[in-house]
């Protein structure tokens, strides 16, 4: 019973007496080569779909000479113009372990709003614009709500606002489309192509590619950003950290409405057109994009740029399987593989930790 | 239990630097009342914690340690009872209040963000932004800032096992950590760092580096409210132990002036001290 004799503090043995530890050595796997690939894809989430992309692109490339004709890169980067920006909104939600079933429903309401007003109720184009950003922002705000103050899964929630949403858009356009000639020129600009070095870009692409740069700023470089990876990662450790996790959880819903918005006017270029229908695949097809993408469904873990190269991982698959003269359920049955072998990997890579 | 249990508190003899005249508490409860319903969870419990000690607090399920813990976090607000601050009556309704106040706590677990490195960590929920038009417009964070800020405090603290703060706390062994939730509690200038049971989780060899990091929060002018249910860790660390028995404080005694027995028999009721 002296307990304050010597040999009894393990400690003078363990820290700072035996001098620095190598962290590496000590606990990371890197004995095989296996393990240090997973080290490296661990530490570099964007990695793995980053290199699929790339052996799709050179495979396709090999298999159809037409692949990269520019006429056919520039369809490409069309089809992913608005999967892409859905892609974003959707990776923000899912970083925070939710996720989102209404982001092609706000979409689609706020795009009916945007041509409505300004073809039926002849509203000048910007205000058209800032409308369908408020019925964005109002509709993220709804699903913010119902998760951060009712505490539903977000599941649940955006399960229901998604047929509330769709329900509203046929509502209010009669179930009809807008076409492209009624609605100024402004709106409709989005699909418009510009040349660069022969490819035909469109503005989307170019709107998409601005809200990549910033969203992945602001991820990566604002506080705000890494509160929302830590209320993913550790509710319980972001609240005791001093982080209001409802005020980030709602923010988070509402900058989705907002991104969601944007993309419905890159649709309406897109479509030439503004229908209640147009987004009945992009749920789910959103969600593939952030998963390809290298973000844990379980939150904390993934990068905005990975979303766009998950999507971009899709539109080429879909592509290069089509110029291959592939029937269009190989199309579909080979996103469904790319989605079990995207969640095996991450599934792979987060139990090196344990 | 009764009356005579507050009488035995012989925290005036044993505060450290007692060769001084007399010390001014740095956190100090007094008569702290609280009630769930018909259970008395505190019933008038004083506590004082003096500059450069390691006060631990210890007692059986049921005694009143969490709730305590509690009040003095602000988790909780008493009933009746005052708080004393460097002298300064104050008044915790929530732990951003406490901590507002430079009282931080380690909670039981590991409330660490297990995805973000040990910097993030370390300045999770009070990042640091650059200067100028690219911190205030822009809201950057001072990346560089943070990482050389936390290397430096994870120096001062001793904790040379971590050498790289951009390694993410996954990685990291239990005990690692754990010093890492220490290091954040200890971090930018708090008053009062309370540990609630800091090494439940972990082995012998990390609860040893745990420890060696609580006196070093002491060495380094930190007082330390250790609550723990592990009686050696206590006997080894601590310079005053507060003993909690159903709801009151039943003694403070020093690990000299007391054995483990002692202690023990204090806790259970089988002697008063």
């Amino acid at each position: 019973m002296s307990p304050k004799s010597p040999q009894s503090s393990p400690a003078t043995g363990a820290s700072p007496a035996s001098g620095t530890v190598d962290l590496a050595t000590e606990f990371l796997d890197r004995s095989t080569p296996l393990g240090r690939v997973r080290n490296l894809l661990h530490r570099y989430p964007a990695l793995s779909p980053g290199i699929v992309l790339i052996v799709s692109l050179i495979v396709f490339g090999i298999v159809s000479p037409r692949f990269f004709f520019a006429n056919n890169l520039s369809l490409i980067t069309q089809q992913v113009a608005v999967v892409g920006t859905l892609a974003i909104a959707q990776t923000l939600v899912i970083l925070t372990a939710g996720i989102d079933l209404s982001v092609g429903a706000i979409m689609v309401l706020s795009s009916l709003v945007i041509a409505q007003t300004a073809s039926q109720n002849h509203v000048p184009a910007v205000l058209a614009l800032v409308l369908g950003l408020l019925v964005g922002l109002a509709a993220g705000a709804l699903n913010g709500v119902l998760v951060t103050r009712l505490k539903l899964p977000p599941f649940i929630v955006t399960l229901g606002t998604l047929n509330v949403f769709l329900a509203l858009s046929l509502l209010y356009s009669n179930s009809a489309s807008v076409i492209g000639q009624d609605i100024p020129a402004l709106i409709t600009n989005t699909g418009n192509t510009f040349s660069v070095g022969g490819i035909g870009i469109t503005y989307g692409v170019v709107i998409m590619l601005v809200l990549y740069i910033v969203m992945a700023f602001i991820m990566t470089q604002t506080p705000w950003g890494r509160h929302v990876y830590a209320v993913g990662d550790d509710k319980e450790s972001a609240r005791l950290a001093g982080i209001s996790v409802n005020r980030v959880l709602l923010s988070v819903y509402v900058a989705a409405g907002a991104i969601l918005a944007i993309g419905a006017w890159i649709q309406i270029g897109r479509a030439d057109a503004a229908s209640p229908n147009a987004g009945t695949d992009l749920n789910l097809d959103s969600i593939t994009a952030v998963v390809i993408g290298g973000t844990s469904l379980f939150g904390g873990r993934g990068t905005i740029w990975g979303s766009l190269l998950g999507a971009l991982i899709v539109g080429v698959f879909r592509n290069g399987l089509a110029l291959a003269g592939l029937d269009v359920l190989y199309q579909t049955l080979a996103v469904g593989v790319l989605i079990i072998v995207a969640v095996s990997l991450d599934q792979w890579i987060r139990k090196a930790r344990n | 239990m009764d009356s005579k249990g507050t009488q035995l508190t012989i925290a005036e003899d044993t505060r450290p630097g007692s060769t001084l005249p007399f010390t001014q508490p740095v956190l100090q409860a007094k008569r702290l009342v609280k009630t769930y319903g018909k259970v008395v969870g505190l019933d008038g419990v004083d506590l004082e914690l003096f500059q450069g000690e390691v006060l631990a607090v210890i007692g059986d399920n049921g005694a009143g340690k969490s709730t305590l813990i509690k009040c003095l976090t602000g988790a909780e607000v008493p009933d009746t009872g005052e708080l004393w601050l460097n002298g300064r009556r104050v008044q915790f309704r929530r732990p951003q209040d406490a901590k507002h106040f430079g009282i931080e706590t380690v909670y039981q677990g590991l409330a660490v963000s297990p995805a973000l490195d040990i910097a993030s960590n370390l300045y999770l929920g009070r990042e640091i932004r650059r200067r100028g038009f690219a911190g205030t417009v822009l809201r950057m964070m001072d990346t560089k800032l943070m990482r050389a800020n936390a290397k430096r405090e994870l120096d001062r603290l001793g904790i040379s096992t971590l050498q790289d703060v951009t390694v993410a706390i996954e990685n990291l062994s239990g005990g690692q950590r754990q010093a890492v939730a220490v290091a954040r509690a200890a971090a930018f200038g708090s008053k009062v760092v309370i540990l609630d049971e800091p090494t439940a989780a972990l082995g012998v060899r990390e609860s040893g580096q745990v420890l060696d990091l609580i006196r070093r929060l002491r060495d380094e002018g930190i007082p330390v409210i250790l609550v723990s249910h592990n009686m050696p860790q206590v006997f080894e660390v601590a310079d005053r132990i507060h003993i909690q028995r159903l709801g009151k404080r039943a003694a403070v005694i020093t690990p000299t002036s007391h054995s483990m027995t002692d202690a023990v028999a204090i806790m259970t009721g089988a002697s008063s001290g």
